[in-house]
């Protein structure tokens, strides 16, 4: 198996945040840290694109190589994980991460920054596979449930595509090579008949 | 024998503070870091008794839940699903 990868479809994106939501629900993520954000690039102008960001979980994770005390590592399936009992707390991640991944709870064993906290994958840490331990420290285990991350089968128009990177770069190739511009877009004959884009329609009116 | 119990109270009091200041391990058990393969399940939440494993796989067996796993990442592409 290849490994694990998030890929966005800024084309797709409609910036509903739905991702960041599903991922705060299901691993009961704390206020004030996102492990997932939408970000907006020429917000309000032609053009605008939105992309959902989080840990890239990095082939050469620069995180893993700043990290003071060697909390990270990497699992077979290419998910960066750390481990919180070891963690602690310095912030070197979040600022070698290009991502901005790297969150620090405001209330923590170390008062203003607390250990940090980042996006696993839905692949849970070093607890036991589905324990309260576990959960409580990093979230829901959904790899080990069969499952990918919440927030990209929670997309609703799939632009946030997680799981095997041989898969999801075949998934994107074969939208980027179908979806074309107007009328060749796809969903536009469901949406808008055979009608071309831009064109009158035809038929007499009475 | 006043003063035996004060400083048995004293005794207490300081015993009382100090577990205040105990705390958990900052290493893992064996000083290394591990983690259990994704494809040994997370068997039943012990709270709910609830199973959240998705149906058709076997847990423990790897090639399934890679099977798995590239079936669910296929069911994100809707040109597969839809056409």
């Amino acid at each position: 198996m290849a490994r694990m990868k998030f890929v966005c479809d800024s084309e797709r994106c409609i910036e509903c945040n739905g991702c960041v939501t599903a991922c705060k629900n299901e691993n009961e993520v704390p206020w004030g840290v996102n492990r997932r954000r939408v970000v907006t690039l020429n917000d309000g102008l032609p053009g605008e694109k939105s992309i959902s960001v989080a840990c890239m979980h990095c082939s050469d994770a620069p995180c893993m190589a700043v990290c003071p005390v060697q909390c990270f590592y990497r699992t077979d399936e290419g998910v960066v994980l750390h481990d919180k009992d070891v963690c602690i707390g310095c912030g070197y991640c979040s600022y070698a991460c290009p991502f901005g991944a790297p969150q620090f709870p405001s209330q923590g064993t170390f008062g203003a920054r607390g250990k940090m906290d980042k996006c696993t994958f839905c692949a849970g840490g070093p607890e036991a596979n589905g324990s309260e331990a576990e959960f409580e420290k990093y979230g829901r285990n959904r790899l080990a449930e069969g499952k990918l991350p919440a927030c990209a089968e929670m997309c609703s128009t799939k632009a946030l595509l997680a799981g095997d990177g041989d898969v999801v770069a075949d998934i994107f190739r074969t939208r980027v090579l179908h979806r074309g511009t107007g009328a060749e877009v796809w969903g536009w004959g469901t949406a808008y008949g055979s009608q071309q884009a831009g064109t009158p329609p035809t038929g007499d009116k009475k | 024998m006043r003063r035996a119990a004060l400083t048995l109270f004293a005794l207490a009091s300081g015993a009382l503070l100090l577990a205040a200041c105990t705390e958990k391990p900052q290493t893992n058990a064996e000083g290394v870091k591990h983690d259990a393969v994704p494809w040994s399940g997370t068997g039943t939440q012990a709270n709910t008794g609830t199973v959240f494993t998705a149906p058709g796989w076997k847990v423990g067996d790897k090639t399934a839940w890679e099977q798995q796993i590239k079936l669910r990442s296929n069911g994100q592409n809707e040109y597969t699903r839809e056409n």
